[in-house]
């Protein structure tokens, strides 16, 4: 017996069948790239031209062609650092925890939001490794005996807990997404006609045949998977946030830092979701799979998590009054009034304002504004990163040696070439990995489709419950 | 080589495919193996697989993990080369949580998944004996092994009165 809410909105529309579904996701595996597709990635590969020449002045000539100065060591690396690390966290929010609370509309997006995840993580492991300024070293940061003696790591600091939560992240994160793609990879196999991409797509999809018994270990599998991500991801923005709040700068030295700083993640991770998304329904006609209900739910996130954000920067700010400690309360009224105003109110703006916009209706569905907003995130949170790291260091205890922070060509060119490995990863995933998890929309589809499989002679007795035609707006 | 020959039934949809499992069960006929574009709720039940143990797995390589992290930091700061950090004492365990956390989600995911793969079969291969390629589309195959005595017709008959769209033979070549 199918069971129709009158109240939700299917989530996959169109009347598709399981046919349909491997027809629409792997066409764009199996057809020539097209020449939007192309155009994406030669804009996104001059990018990481720029990435690599960064890199490359970055390591010849030093550190010294970053605008870091001796009060603020710790500038636009470390911002998009954690920017990209928040980025990223969207990704397995939306596959492990949506999957331990049965939301089915993850499905759709699951897919895409992980290999986001993963390609953010590898840009925000970048600006670490270039800020040790000599990167062929960074084996270093391993507990291996060196050849000093037995010399370890210093277990007690956060950013070596760092280097273990963010490698442990990375790899957990990788085979989650990777055992999702198996049984994706053998229905292109099993389709693939070129002995090339046949081999290619054999190889990768490790001889699944979806087995009944395959399957329930699978299933098992992914859910405990699940379970385990979930802590990490919280972990892994809880150290980071703890790289800032064990020492004892104004400004950082805060215990509201682990939670604000995992709310604000998955906040500026679901707007990159978003920003994604808009993009690869339309270019990929994807649109029946994510419907505006999936904006709509990703949207309302957006809503809470921002709101959660808006709480701790005003909570920040009342805790630096109540402390009493003159510092504290100096470095919060130079935040929203010293000569970096622009960026507090910059992230104020776009991280406080903007995401309430989403509490009406119309603009939570409409897919214009939720791209804008999407972006305004975005920028805003970097704008977050920016404000706690550069105007807490500026000035510091030390007046005499307060200075101001301007970034360099090579800063900014890091940054965007940063975007360019980005979306050039992207891409190349976009093309020959199906950017829809098709096994897991083909298992929601009787029960949450728009309409009933009317083609199919034996699914009538499941037929009785009324359509769900019903519509809102 | 040896060869082995299926009969595979051919369903297009789940709850048929579900019925169709009992009642070719309740026939007393041993069926090899069901494959499926997807993880159909409820066929561990009718097709009698136990449960699986991979949680077990986990949790014991889990366990490792946590004792490993534990017994590497406070081996190194504790004891082969004691530093005093922060004021605080060599062995710290506050200090040594988030690294055990960590440890403890590696070891047991990737124990598991490797288990998994192990267990399952599942290896980067070339060829891969699939009985029908529908089945990872949009059909779901039902596959009984064919043994001397089979009764060919009345299978054929069982299959298609529950259902079967198509009833076909294979032989798979090991």
């Amino acid at each position: 017996m199918q069971h129709v809410s009158p109240i939700r909105e299917p989530l996959v529309t169109g009347g598709k069948t399981y046919a349909d579904i491997t027809e629409d996701v792997c066409r764009q595996v199996e057809a020539k790239p097209n020449v939007r597709w192309m155009m994406a990635l030669g804009v996104s590969l001059v990018f990481l031209g720029i990435f690599i020449y960064s890199v490359y002045r970055t390591l010849w000539f030093g550190i010294g062609e970053w605008g870091l100065n001796k009060t603020v060591g710790w500038a636009w690396d470390i911002t998009n650092f954690v920017w990209w690390v928040g980025i990223g966290h969207a990704g397995t929010l939306i596959s492990a925890i949506l999957l331990l609370f049965r939301q089915k509309w993850r499905t759709s997006i699951n897919r895409a939001a992980e290999a986001m995840t993963i390609f953010a993580v590898i840009c925000a492991a970048m600006f670490p490794v270039l800020h040790m300024g000599r990167p062929w070293l960074a084996y270093w940061v391993l507990p291996l005996p060196n050849t000093f003696g037995s010399l370890w790591v210093n277990f007690n600091s956060p950013l070596l807990w760092d280097v273990f939560a963010i490698s442990t992240y990375f790899s957990v994160s990788l085979v989650f997404w990777y055992i999702g793609l198996i049984p994706d990879f053998a229905t292109i196999r099993d389709r693939a006609k070129g002995p090339i991409a046949r081999r290619a797509y054999a190889l990768l999809s490790m001889n699944w045949r979806g087995s009944a018994k395959h399957w329930s270990r699978y299933e098992t599998v992914s859910l405990i998977l699940a379970g385990l991500a979930t802590p990490l991801v919280l972990s892994v923005h809880t150290i980071v946030s703890m790289d800032f709040a064990t020492s004892v700068i104004p400004g950082w030295h805060t215990t509201i830092f682990p939670p604000y700083f995992v709310a604000g993640a998955i906040f500026s991770g679901f707007a990159m979701v978003l920003t994604l998304m808009i993009i690869t329904r339309k270019v990929f006609k994807l649109e029946h799979y994510i419907t505006l209900e999936h904006v709509e739910s990703m949207n309302k996130v957006i809503t809470l998590t921002g709101s959660i954000v808006g709480v701790a920067y005003i909570t920040e700010f009342f805790i630096a009054w109540y402390s009493g400690v003159e510092y504290e309360q100096y470095a919060f009224i130079n935040r929203a009034t010293g000569p970096y105003w622009w960026a507090y109110w910059s992230m104020m703006t776009c991280n406080v304002i903007t995401p309430q916009l989403f509490w009406f209706r119309s603009i939570r569905r409409s897919l214009t504004a939720t791209f804008i907003i999407s972006i305004f995130v975005n920028i805003g949170m970097w704008f977050e990163r920016f404000v706690i790291i550069v105007t807490s260091l500026h000035r510091d205890f030390l007046p005499s040696s307060w200075v101001m922070f301007s970034p360099t060509s090579i800063d900014i060119g890091v940054y965007v070439g940063t975007m360019g490995l980005f979306f050039t990863l992207f891409l190349l995933f976009a093309k020959f990995f199906p950017v829809v998890n098709m096994a897991e929309v083909k298992a929601i589809l009787k029960s949450s489709s728009g309409v009933n499989h009317s083609h199919d002679p034996h699914a009538s007795m499941h037929a009785t419950a009324p359509n769900n035609s019903h519509k809102h707006d | 080589m040896t060869s082995k020959k299926f009969i595979l039934g051919i369903f297009d949809d789940e709850d048929v495919l579900l019925n169709a499992i009992e009642k070719t069960r309740a026939a007393g006929t041993k069926i090899y193996d069901v494959f499926s574009p997807y993880p159909i709720h409820g066929i561990d039940d009718v097709l009698g697989i136990q449960r699986s143990r991979l949680p077990i797995v986990a949790f014991f390589c889990g366990l490792c993990g946590t004792s490993f992290a534990l017994w590497m930091q406070i081996y190194m700061l504790g004891f082969d080369w004691p530093m005093i950090i922060g004021g605080k004492p060599h062995i710290s365990i506050p200090a040594f949580i988030p690294v055990t956390f960590e440890l403890t989600v590696l070891f047991a995911s990737f124990g598991m998944v490797i288990t998994f793969f192990i267990i399952s079969g599942l290896r980067p291969t070339m060829k891969v004996p699939v009985m029908d390629v529908r089945s990872t589309d949009d059909k779901f195959v039902m596959a009984i092994e064919y043994k001397e005595g089979t009764n060919m017709q009345q299978l054929n008959d069982l299959l298609r009165s529950n259902g079967a769209i198509e009833v076909n033979e294979k032989e798979v070549v090991k």
